[in-house]
């Protein structure tokens, strides 16, 4: 292999094109990566103002400021964006930028591919966020899009609805595709499969994960689409179809999909406490069987999320036990990091604290995703905002913080700069305490009875959902500090040095602050 | 910096009296319900809570000893270790004895609240968009049971009564110390009845019948909500259930089946009567608030792209025969549903001439008993 490649040393030179062109025609992963990020930053910012608008409608009860229908269209949307908008291309943007580094290889293995599945993502969500001001509006049934509702009871943006998702759907497709054969292929000689870092090795997991689910989720979408436009039965009891086979073939996507989320987030945390901690992984190998457990239990248990659908008591009881078990391999994470940091010699710098942010607020949605597996437990918290609070948990205080600690870790790497650690650590207790305000009590509003997905509430909820708006709006307000913090660091500052972190060892440290356009022409020597 | 990281640990704790203390009314936990099984549901609850607790005690506590203790800040060299199987073993074992010991009260429950037979009292129970029905089996006893709070308390023009949302004019009855099963269904998207204090929550599918079961032991009235997304009034369709002693529940049963009883008799005579003008659009005014308003609209304007207009429909202008139908049979395959099966024979009537002729269609017609019985047995005009 090396000596293939090393014929090729011409590829130092850039032959990149400036201006816009550079960013449409681009096939470097470095490019195309800084692009998913800045586009699921984006999507960020506007799925939050939909957060905003949910948040603004529930500070008091009674309606106020929009109508229900449009309520269910933000809550939906806002859903859809966060999750496909926002932390998948986060996490793919990362893949792009960094994968290619930490194996050594000189890019991805399908560069045309790569900026394709990126450049047909922006469509996919403008032809989604357009439909909002289609007459009757934008999708509203939820962003699990529950047929019949999001049938028979759709309006007629639905079509639009699901082009948008299968457009979604191929981008993932392809970005796993791409990401699964460069780690395959291209590793630099001497990058044994248990010598890649644990980022290269769950992203390579979460993307057999996306290769299996993804179809799964355009099967289902296009039965929603046949049978609302063309007639067929499949969700239909009337035509001899049934609502709830849409709920498992969704969920059958929907489980694995939550851990396509949160792999990749356990392989940055991975990175980032050791070092922090200046004290290798505890555990290297057992993180990876962890994470292939993990894997393969998220197909096992999609009915937890179904259980008051009316199963048979044992599939209730194989998928209550089957959910239960995730808790095993979840823990052997948790404990390695605890591990990793005992006896280390720790600074605290913002990745750092992120970090640990977030192994203590997952860990919490951790805890509450074990109290709904106890499904007699579950038929009083589903639906609830119990669910809501632990969703957030781990997608927001979870894998957003791990992207958020991902960009602090590696954007000396990606600018040449350093960013500015006092605005950081501003961000960092911003964001903790708001989202902390904003997460926290909708725990006990879920345990008092409150559902999810309502307008206007009881008056009994009151109190603590003006105190949750308060947090909401505090924790949106914090993340302008974070695009206050990148746009400073690209701009300018003190200049890093190859290593960044004293603690930090990978093959991304061991070139130039910032990354030069093409690295490894040659490939490294693995030690 | 040590106080500022004993501020994060103690910001649950803090947060938890901050809001214990803004609230009175609002419960902290899970309702302890007023059944055996919400009360072992409750147990569950607890106890994985306290699980959680001691784990989470633990665990945090262990990190954050960490962090103070092992901080480069004071001068500690970093230790090489890093794998011991040995103790990777221990925690993986020891979460799988606990989730064992917690699988196996979580299984005894779950069955027993799975049992549905020998029940004594039987009550089917069909959602649709967005009302409850509730009809017993063993009787001729049924009704729609709809949100009673005034639309104006919503919209933040009237001060907001003590059950604000949670309240509804006919309210499900049941009787105390008796197993009574609940057959769900829907007339069309997927709802889910939910009583917390029963620790019942089921999914109404369409097209298909859930069971659950319940027995309560004390008088009182136990409110809920519908709990799965079902469109736009999701929000508004609250479940209000009454629990009788026994005898005081038979008498209710009597007292239903003979108002049920009178107003079949009533339709029946009211098929030769010719209503006023004047009655049919005060009666029709009253129902179109109770059954239109959410999709139609206080103005008959509709939601543009979703719920047609009424106000200026051609369908009202200009063909009867159709506006008696679609109101009667509804039009499958959307949100209309067929409301002859659903209201009586005159307020059917009154609400077809109040479309009629509100909302400046002024048809100038009357619609009666008459007209839309004969829709119903198929021999329109």
């Amino acid at each position: 292999m090396s000596a293939i490649t090393s014929e090729h040393d011409d590829h130092a030179h850039d032959h990149k094109p400036s201006g816009i062109k550079r960013w449409l025609f681009t096939t470097n992963h470095k490019d195309i990566g800084s692009m998913y990020l800045i586009f699921a930053l984006l999507m960020f910012f506007i799925g939050g103002a939909m957060a905003m608008v949910i948040r603004l409608e529930l500070f008091q009860p009674g309606m106020q400021f929009v109508e229900p229908q449009f309520f269910n269209q933000m809550t939906t949307v806002h859903g859809l964006i966060m999750v496909f908008g926002a932390v998948m291309p986060a996490f793919t943007g990362l893949a792009n930028w960094m994968i290619p580094i930490m194996i050594g290889a000189p890019d991805m293995a399908l560069p045309r591919m790569n900026n394709w599945s990126f450049w047909i993502l922006p469509f996919a969500f403008l032809i989604l966020i357009l439909s909002l001001f289609m007459p009757g509006g934008g999708p509203d049934f939820g962003w699990t899009f529950y047929a019949p509702l999001s049938t028979t009871y759709s309006n007629d943006s639905t079509a639009l609805f699901v082009f948008a998702v299968h457009i979604m759907g191929i981008s993932s497709i392809m970005g796993a595709i791409n990401v699964i054969v460069t780690i395959w292929n291209m590793r630099a000689p001497g990058m044994t499969w248990m010598k890649m870092p644990l980022f290269v090795w769950t992203w390579f997991i979460t993307a057999f994960l996306l290769i299996m689910v993804m179809p799964v989720l355009a099967t289902v979408v296009t039965m929603v689409l046949t049978d609302k436009y063309f007639g067929t039965s499949f969700f239909d009891a009337a035509g001899g179809g049934d609502p709830v086979l849409f709920q498992h073939i969704f969920w059958f996507f929907g489980h694995p999909e939550v851990y396509i989320m949160i792999l990749p987030a356990f392989g940055i945390v991975s990175a980032i406490i050791p070092t922090f901690a200046r004290k290798r992984l505890f555990g290297y190998a057992s993180m990876v069987y962890a994470t292939a457990s993990i894997a393969i239990l998220s197909f096992l248990v999609w009915a937890h999320h179904m259980f008051t659908t009316g199963m048979p008591v044992f599939a209730t009881l194989f998928f209550m036990y089957a959910t239960m078990l995730i808790a095993v391999p979840t823990g052997v994470k948790v404990f390695n990091w605890v591990a990793t940091m005992w006896r280390g010699a720790m600074t605290f710098e913002v990745p750092m604290m992120f970090a640990l942010a977030f192994i203590v607020l997952f860990t919490i949605g951790g805890f509450s995703g074990l109290m709904l597996a106890i499904t007699p437990a579950d038929f009083q918290y589903h639906d609830t905002y119990f669910v809501v609070a632990h969703f957030h948990y781990v997608l927001v205080t979870g894998a957003v913080f791990s992207i958020i600690a991902a960009a602090y870790y590696w954007l000396p790497k990606w600018t040449g700069y350093m960013y500015d650690e006092r605005l950081g650590q501003l961000h960092f207790w911003c964001s903790l305490i708001s989202v902390n305000l904003l997460f926290f009590p909708m725990h006990f509003v879920g345990l008092a009875g409150m559902p999810r997905r309502i307008p206007d509430y009881a008056l009994q909820f009151a109190d603590f959902n003006a105190f949750i708006s308060v947090g909401g709006f505090l924790f949106g307000l914090s993340q302008l500090i974070f695009v206050w913090v990148v746009v400073k660091c690209a701009r300018g500052g003190e200049k890093a040095t190859a290593q960044v972190w004293e603690g930090a060892e990978g093959l991304e440290w061991e070139i130039p602050s910032p990354a030069p356009y093409h690295t490894f022409d040659t490939p490294p020597v693995i030690k | 910096m040590t106080n500022a990281r004993c501020l994060v640990w103690s910001l649950p704790t803090l947060l938890f009296a901050a809001s214990a203390t803004a609230s009175t009314s609002m419960p902290l936990n899970m309702t302890k319900g007023v059944t055996e099984i919400s009360q072992q549901v409750y147990q569950l609850h607890m106890t994985i809570f306290w699980i959680c607790c001691v784990i989470g005690a633990v665990v945090f506590g262990i990190m954050f000893w960490s962090i103070i203790r092992h901080r480069k800040a004071r001068g500690v060299q970093p230790a090489s270790f890093h794998e011991s199987t040995k103790i990777e073993i221990l925690w993986t074992a020891i979460p799988i004895v606990i989730l064992i010991g917690m699988a196996i009260p979580a299984t005894k429950t779950l069955i027993a609240m799975e049992d549905t037979t020998a029940a004594d009292v039987t009550v089917l129970v069909t959602g649709s968009q967005w009302k409850w029905h509730y009809k017993y089996l063993e009787h001729d006893v049924e009704y729609f049971s709809l949100l009673a709070t005034p639309r104006e308390q919503i919209a933040n023009k009237l001060a907001k009564g003590e059950n604000y949302l949670l309240e509804v004019d006919r309210p499900l009855v049941i009787p105390t110390g008796k197993k009574v099963r609940f057959l769900m269904t829907s007339d069309d998207v997927i709802h889910s009845w939910w009583v917390p204090a029963f620790a019942i929550k089921k999914d109404a599918n369409p097209g298909f019948i859930n069971e659950a079961w319940t027995r309560v032991d004390h008088p009182g009235i136990y409110r809920g909500q519908c709990a799965e997304l079902c469109g736009k009034d999701h929000g508004f369709m609250p479940i209000v259930v009454i629990a009788k002693d026994p005898a005081d529940y038979q008498a209710w049963i009597v007292q239903e089946e003979t108002r049920i009883a009178a107003a079949k008799a009533a339709e029946r005579e009211l098929l030769a009567m010719n209503m006023s003008m004047q009655e049919l659009m005060s009666t029709g005014e009253r129902v179109y608030q109770g059954w239109c308003v959410a999709c139609h609209q206080a103005t008959g304007g509709g939601l543009p792209g979703i719920f047609p207009a009424i106000k200026g429909s051609q369908l009202v202008l200009t063909d009867r025969a159709a506006h008696i139908d679609i109101i009667v049979n509804g039009k499958p395959g959307t949100a209309m549903q067929a409301f002859g099966r659903q209201l009586s024979l005159k307020e059917l009537a009154a609400v077809i001439t109040y479309t009629r002729n509100a909302f400046d269609n002024n048809t100038g017609d009357t619609v009666q008993a008459a007209d839309v019985f004969a829709v119903q047995q198929g021999k329109g005009e």
